[in-house]
């Protein structure tokens, strides 16, 4: 675990060198400090994860990662390279695909459709070329379309496909946003809370689905959870915030028995 | 067939063309609603602002010239040039790409997230702006616009149906330039829905008119969106305007064509494209039809004036959302 060698996980995956690195992180809304000088890193091929109590600041931190949020001091380094400030829309051209806590998908739209707009940033046919050149604009949609099916497959919502997204569950809705996030083949891929609000049976589909998208494609995860169980089943390093500090960083086993997290999470006893 | 039964046949046909005009100022009230929430209603100003643009261009007139002349002491009014109207057209929607720039990023682009009623305002002072900039840049006097489409009635339509209804029948009278505004305007819808289904920009679009959040994580650029819709509206605006415009001339009453789109869209939903062009033709049939058959006859005429909006106002009471609305559900 000491300094960016790579190694090789105890089941078999390949953790590489530093990916995204994030370095005195500090964000202000107004008066308050949602962020307190935080700094870690997200190594390749790692699940990471971010935890801690209600209000800690873990999804302020992944609107930093993702560009929805500012911070007034800090450096973001993402592929060995500082990252300038930037829009939303632009961090997920770099390769940096999320889903949301609330579920913000195209409820009017297919779930085909929905998918398919995780594919945006790899279309390049220009608009002109789209309306004078129809068979190129055909095969660049076609192969998109297969990398989608891919996804659709690998996910398990076949079933589904042409359902528009609001008559869907819940459990589903989560699912086809992380299917629309896969769809951009993510360098880097953000889960806000992806088991919020789920039954003991999806939450367990959902943590087997995380597994097997680190294990098949390599991608490197950083999610947000408030259940520890499931995040110390699932992650190989974790970060603990509490008040917008951060209080324990290492592998679970490391964190677990670390005194400020367990304090953070079951209370002080005052003398 | 009685004669009466096809006189009325002639009058709904009359009505749905009517209609289509009505659906294209409807058009382009509806793609900005759409993408970005925005009831611009400066759509009926840019119409005219498109159409002074391509009368303006196309009989080489100098833009600003009054002012030009006023700040230099020069005299001059036109280049002295021709611009064929094909040209004409695409300078046109030239300019009115570049006015949907100047849109987003003088304007919406400092009230991102502001109240719609803000949003509103801001359109409403859009609107006399932008009449302001028509009147300053090409002058205040009625224009005809001659791109040489056809006018009058159609012959041939007159003459193909002249023996249908016995002697008292002369054939349908159709004008021309109503029925290549339908054609135009099949076209026009018929290319939007094709935009919107089948182009990356046009699932952007839509994705954007869905949810901003969800859009800017898939990596789209919400001004590059408002630009182009707002530039389809604009190239909306100039089929409308054209269309108006030689139907009527080119002057400024063209502005308060947006007043007669305000029923269509109470009609057709406020989100739905179908629905602008159902809405347009329900109230073009509507009124003709009450006006044939009820206003003229019994309540001295002159019921077109006021028969949409008494049609849109039973619509609010009884579905608000219009027909093609997203549906209002309020859970609790």
């Amino acid at each position: 675990m000491d300094g960016v060698a790579p190694y090789v996980t105890a089941d078999g995956r390949q953790i590489g060198g530093v990916l995204m690195d994030m370095r005195g992180i500090t964000l202000r809304f107004g008066g308050v400090e949602a962020i307190k000088n935080i700094s870690f890193d997200i190594r390749e091929g790692e699940i990471r994860a971010i935890i801690g109590p209600n209000g800690a600041g873990k999804s302020s931190m992944l609107n930093v990662i993702s560009g929805f949020y500012h911070p007034q001091d800090g450096e973001v380094w993402f592929r060995g390279e500082k990252r300038k400030p930037m829009k939303p829309y632009q961090v997920a051209r770099l390769g940096i695909a999320r889903t949301f806590q609330n579920i913000a998908l195209f409820e009017g739209m297919s779930v085909l459709d929905n998918i398919m707009t995780g594919r945006l940033t790899h279309m390049k046919t220009g608009l002109l070329a789209q309306a004078i050149w129809k068979g190129r604009a055909e095969a660049e949609e076609v192969a998109n379309r297969e990398i989608v099916e891919k996804v659709i497959d690998f996910l398990e919502i076949q079933a589904i496909r042409k359902t528009p997204v609001g008559r869907l569950p819940y459990g589903l809705k989560k699912r086809v946003e992380l299917a629309r996030a896969l769809a951009a083949e993510p360098k880097l891929l953000l889960l806000d809370e992806p088991m919020a609000g789920m039954n003991v049976e999806e939450k367990e589909d959902m943590s087997r689905f995380i597994l097997d998208v680190n294990d098949e494609f390599g991608t490197t995860i950083a999610l947000i959870e408030h259940d520890m169980g499931v995040v110390m089943d699932l992650s190989d390093r974790v970060v603990v915030m509490d008040y917008g500090r951060k209080i324990g960083d290492g592998t679970p086993d490391e964190v677990r028995n670390n005194q400020e997290v367990i304090d953070a999470y079951l209370g002080v006893a005052h003398e | 067939m009685s004669a009466d039964f096809l006189y009325g046949i002639e009058v709904v046909l009359n009505g749905l063309m009517a209609g289509v005009l009505y659906a294209l100022v409807a058009l382009g009230f509806v793609l900005i609603f759409k993408a970005s929430g925005i009831f611009n209603f400066a759509q009926g100003v840019m119409a005219l602002f498109a159409a002074l643009t391509l009368v303006g261009i196309m009989e080489g007139q100098v833009p600003f010239a009054h002012l030009i002349n006023a700040v230099f002491g020069t005299n001059i009014h036109h280049f002295g040039w021709q611009v064929p109207a094909i040209l004409a057209i695409f300078l046109t929607v030239l300019v009115m790409i570049a006015f949907a720039w100047a849109v987003q990023h003088f304007v919406f682009r400092h009230l991102v997230g502001q109240e719609p009623i803000i949003l509103f305002m801001a359109t409403i002072g859009l609107a006399y702006f932008l009449e302001g900039v028509g009147d300053l840049m090409w002058g205040s006097s009625i224009r005809t616009l001659a791109l040489g489409l056809p006018q009058g009635g159609s012959l041939w339509v007159e003459e193909m149906t002249n023996g249908l209804g016995g002697d008292d029948f002369y054939g349908f009278f159709i004008d021309k330039l109503d029925m290549v505004a339908t054609l135009v305007a099949l076209v026009l819808v018929a290319g939007l829905v094709a935009f919107a289904q089948y182009t990356k920009q046009g699932r952007a679009m839509r994705a954007v008119a869905d949810d901003h959040q969800a859009a800017l994580s898939v990596g789209i650029s919400l001004s590059y969106i408002w630009v182009l819709v707002w530039s389809l509206a604009g190239i909306v605006a100039l089929v409308a305007g054209v269309m108006w415009g030689a139907k009527s001339g080119v002057q400024f009453s063209l502005s308060l064509i947006a007043l007669k789109a305000l029923p269509v869209l109470m009609l057709g939903g406020f989100t739905s494209i179908p629905g602008a062009i159902v809405g347009g033709m329900i109230i073009g049939v509507g009124e003709k039809l009450f006006e044939y058959t009820i206003g003229a006859p019994y309540l001295g005429g002159a019921t077109e004036n006021w028969f949409a909006y008494m049609l849109a106002l039973v619509f609010l009471v009884f579905r608000p959302q219009g027909l093609f609305g997203e549906r209002i559900i309020e859970r609790v």
